[in-house]
């Protein structure tokens, strides 16, 4: 351990030089506060630590040990139904830490997870908690496990203050991250969907998604440059995710390489994001000289407006999906006054059925499908669905979200990996059943931890199969399977309603300027996939989902 | 094999209680080096060594009753680099090893009767990971000395080491001929340690407070050299097939024998590894090793 001292200098109080470039909400002025935090912490006395425990049990008891268990074992009666597990406070091993891999975390690092929680899993943030409050459960976390009084207070790793980036860092950071290879589990496009990601499994031998370095939102540790480099510095103990800690000692990379990868990981999340609060899919009008788009890669679909609609694990009927794959989709559409063309991309590490994955698939339904339920033990393939109504709705009276109702059917336009698209009608879940003599076209291709699939229709429909015109808004909803995420059936991911609508030729989008979306991007990820998340477990996202 | 020769020791001793004089003004670090530190206060504590004169030796033997499950090969094609050194059928897996009725990779120690300490080695013990795998497959190290985790792959390992009583690390080794140097502070039988970039990479660590290990090579053999005399309770450790034990008791110059004999009757045991130093139940989280668990399900 010897080697880490390079980066595990001793900090002393005012060496923080983090502050100014956090960009994560409240994480600014958090650390600026930490020195005192620790100082505080560390000259208690004990009588004093003995209350705090006692205070912070009580606490734990009410908010926590649902999840967390009663004895704090990571094994609360809601615990079987999360991947990732809740943590097992009696392990003592923390994900994010300002320190060195195996060491403890500091109590200002337990205090940033109770505060923010950890995105991309169900560990809410508790900002209504006071800090004296998350001071007391920290204090009673760490009681949980004799290492903290073993081993006493951890030093933190000191972090330099980030270089700046720039193009130059982005090409020599795409390049250590091959050198690194991140690949092996994140993919080459970062989307984890690398040769390793398969068998990946955390300590406890569940199954762990390499990270999706696209979606920054979702990492446990914040989306910051910074934040995302410190989780380089001590890696994610207890998952696959390794310290660089010794390569940099050792000298296969340097300290601003390390950097350059921060920055290219967090180039890695899409550059277009849509603002917020924007909900509705403008299909732009083709030029008349120009053909619509046939295939998922045309070229013509660099210059169209990209939508992001998160999803969320289906959870209100049985059988449920707790932990889904997807977690979103983009959506871009065009017409040319006749027909629509929609393409539809989203994030899955396996295209389906991939035998490397169905230990993955296997994994994952042992550990979340425990209840008794069966689970697929066949080789299952993607699926997506986009949900329309069959006709214009008056006023906001819109099917129900989980594919309609006997009184109100939905339309759907489906795909599945193995037997291509097709138009389907559907009166509730697990009901869709085909429409003779199918009026959809499209392709699909899978690349890097992508799926993209354009469906094409002619604007006009009939009976069932609902006509588009310009102006008016169409609810839309989306479905999608992972096959080898044991997703099928009612197992599925999904949005709330949202709309499309065709628009009159309108000339050049102005695009969110790359800054601007850097900040958008970590606040409005995080904004959506809570309020989906919420929606959906909350059971209230029905026909009053975001989608108004 | 191992053997132990406890002459040579006198001098490294009185080292390393030198060195912990210096690591305690010193003042900590890191953790690491915290623990490192407490496995040094044992040499501190060390009484006389045992004298020659007065030493016992262990031998054992490992044997496997019934039909071993039948080794599954690896499929290694997502690394050429390590699939290209291997011939059909290697590689196998390691999980259960029997040539001629005698059972290999069987982690085999002093689990009591001794009651003083030991001086902790300085030299360092290896774990190698060559054309990946890790070499040796089962381990012992001494509490507090140090173990160096070399790559000697022109491939990417992570090394996950996941105790319950020690502290556990993950470290990227992107590059051939590193090597990271690690120590765990307590006993603990056994840690295991991973490479998630290649999940059928598993190895297993035994830590102990005194030098009384061995693990059973292809003969299945161990020895267990300089013991003082006493009465000791030895036990066996199988990643498959779990716990056996026996009792020795030996006066000065003695070479006792022990012999252990798995069956096939004992696949899908209660595998026990390190005590969670608070302990409690892990319920159907045990880390067990079910009898069917495929390959790279560690
Ligand atoms: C809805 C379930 C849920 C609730 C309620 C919950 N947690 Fe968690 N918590 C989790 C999960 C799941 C994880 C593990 C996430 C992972 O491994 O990535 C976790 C992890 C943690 C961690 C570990 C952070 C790290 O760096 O490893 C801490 C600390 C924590 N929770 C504290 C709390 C406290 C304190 C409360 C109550 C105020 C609480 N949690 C309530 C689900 C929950
Ligand atoms: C052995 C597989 C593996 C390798 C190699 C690996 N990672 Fe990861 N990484 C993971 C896993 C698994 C997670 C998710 C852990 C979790 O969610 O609990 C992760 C998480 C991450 C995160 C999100 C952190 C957070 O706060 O949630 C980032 C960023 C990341 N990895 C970047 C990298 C980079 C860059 C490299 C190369 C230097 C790399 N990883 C190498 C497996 C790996």
């Amino acid at each position: 351990m010897r080697g880490t001292r390079r980066v595990a200098r001793h900090r002393g109080a005012g060496r923080w030089n983090a502050g100014a470039h956090g960009n994560g909400p409240g994480w600014t002025s958090f650390l600026s506060l930490m020195p005192l935090l620790l100082i505080a912490g560390l000259a208690l006395p004990s009588a004093a630590d003995a209350q705090d425990v006692e205070n912070g049990q009580r606490l734990y008891e009410r908010w926590c040990a649902e999840c967390h268990g009663a004895e704090g074992e990571g094994d609360g009666p809601a615990a079987s139904r999360m991947l990732p597990r809740p943590r097992d406070f009696t392990e003592a091993r923390y994900q994010i830490r300002t320190t060195a891999s195996g060491n403890l975390p500091t109590t200002g690092d337990i205090m940033r997870a109770i505060e923010h929680g950890l995105p991309g899993t169900t560990m809410p943030g508790w900002p209504n908690l006071n800090r004296s409050q998350q001071r007391d459960l920290t204090a009673y976390l760490k009681s949980l496990s004799p290492f903290f009084e073993r081993l006493g207070p951890p030093d933190s790793l000191s972090f330099e203050s980030p270089p700046g980036g720039g193009e130059e860092a982005l090409e020599s950071g795409r390049q250590v991250y091959t050198k690194l290879e991140c690949d092996r589990c994140h993919g080459s496009a970062g989307r984890g969907d690398g040769p390793s990601a398969p068998t990946l499994t955390d300590w406890r031998d569940q199954p762990v998604r390499a990270a999706d370095l696209t979606q920054p939102w979702l990492f446990n540790g914040g989306s910051s440059v910074e934040e995302i480099h410190r989780r380089f510095l001590t890696g994610l103990d207890g998952t696959p995710m390794p310290t660089q800690a010794d390569a940099l000692n050792a000298g296969v990379v340097d300290s601003a390489q390390l950097w350059d990868l921060a920055y290219y990981v967090r180039s890695l999340a899409p550059e277009r994001v849509p603002p917020p609060g924007r909900n509705v899919v403008r299909v732009e009008r083709i030029a008349d000289d120009e053909e619509l788009p046939a295939g998922p890669g045309a070229d013509a679909w660099d210059d169209v407006d990209r939508y992001w609609f998160p999803m969320a694990g289906q959870v209100l009927e049985r059988p449920r999906q707790f932990e889904p794959m997807v977690d979103g989709v983009w959506v871009e559409g065009v017409h040319d006054g006749s027909e629509i063309a929609l393409r539809v991309s989203w994030n899955d590490p396996s295209q389906s059925p991939d035998s490397a994955w169905m230990q993955w698939q296997r994994r994952v339904a042992g550990a979340l499908y425990a209840d008794g339920t069966p689970w697929p033990t066949d080789s299952l393939p993607d699926r997506l669905a986009v949900q329309f109504p069959t006709e214009i709705p008056e006023g906001r009276e819109r099917p129900y979200f989980l594919m309609g109702s006997a009184q109100k059917p939905v339309y759907l336009w489906r795909w599945n990996s193995r037997d291509g698209i097709r138009e389907s009608t559907a009166t509730g879940l697990g009901t869709a059943g085909p429409l003779p003599e199918s009026r959809l076209q499209g392709q699909a291709t899978w690349s890097a931890g992508q799926w993209s699939v354009v469906f094409r229709r002619s604007l006009e429909g009939e009976g069932q199969r609902i006509s588009l015109e310009s102006g008016v808004a169409v609810p839309v909803a989306f479905y999608a399977w992972d096959g080898n995420n044991a997703e099928t059936g009612k197992r599925a991911a999904v949005s709330s309603w949202y709309f499309v609508v065709l628009e009159v030729p309108t000339g050049n989008e102005v695009y969110v300027a790359p800054a601007a979306v850097v900040l958008l991007v970590a606040g409005f990820g995080v904004f959506m996939v809570r309020s989906a998340r919420q929606g959906e477990t909350g059971g209230g996202a029905g026909d009053d989902g975001s989608g108004a | 094999m191992r053997t132990t020769d406890l002459r040579g020791w006198i001098p490294t001793a009185v080292a390393a209680v030198t060195a912990a004089a210096f690591v305690a003004c010193g003042g900590g670090g890191d953790q690491a080096g915290q623990e490192g530190g407490e496995g040094q206060q044992a040499a501190q504590q060390q009484g006389p060594v045992v004298p020659p004169d007065s030493q016992a030796f262990v031998r054992g033997a490992v044997q496997f009753e019934g039909t071993a499950p039948e080794a599954e090969s690896i499929d290694m094609s997502q690394e050429q680099f390590c699939a290209a050194r291997y011939e059909a059928p290697e590689p196998r897996t390691q999980h259960v090893v029997v040539n001629d009725g005698m059972l290999q990779n069987v982690f085999v120690y002093v689990s009591s009767g001794l009651e003083r300490s030991f001086p902790t080695p300085q030299e360092a013990e290896t774990l190698d990971q060559q054309a990946c795998r890790y070499r040796p497959h089962v381990m012992g190290v001494q509490a507090g000395q140090p173990l160096a985790i070399m790559n000697s792959d022109s491939v990417l390992h992570n090394i996950n080491a996941t105790p319950s009583a020690n502290r556990g690390f993950n470290v990227s080794q992107p590059q051939a001929g590193m090597t990271t140097t690690r120590k765990f502070a307590v006993e603990e039988v056994m840690i295991p340690v991973a490479c998630d970039v290649h999940g059928w990479m598993n190895a297993y660590i035994g830590v102990l407070p005194h030098p009384f290990y061995d693990v059973s090579g292809q003969d299945g053999s161990v020895a267990m050299d300089g013991l003082p005399p006493g009465e000791y309770v030895i036990e066996a450790w199988h990643e498959r097939y779990g716990v056996m034990s026996d009792t020795v008791t030996l006066a000065a110059g003695d070479t006792a024998s022990v012999s252990f004999t798995y069956s096939a009757d004992m696949a899908g045991a209660e595998v026990p590894l390190g005590d969670p130093i608070y302990p409690h139940d892990h319920g159907e989280e045990s880390h067990a090793a079910p009898a069917d668990a495929e390959v790279g399900n560690r």
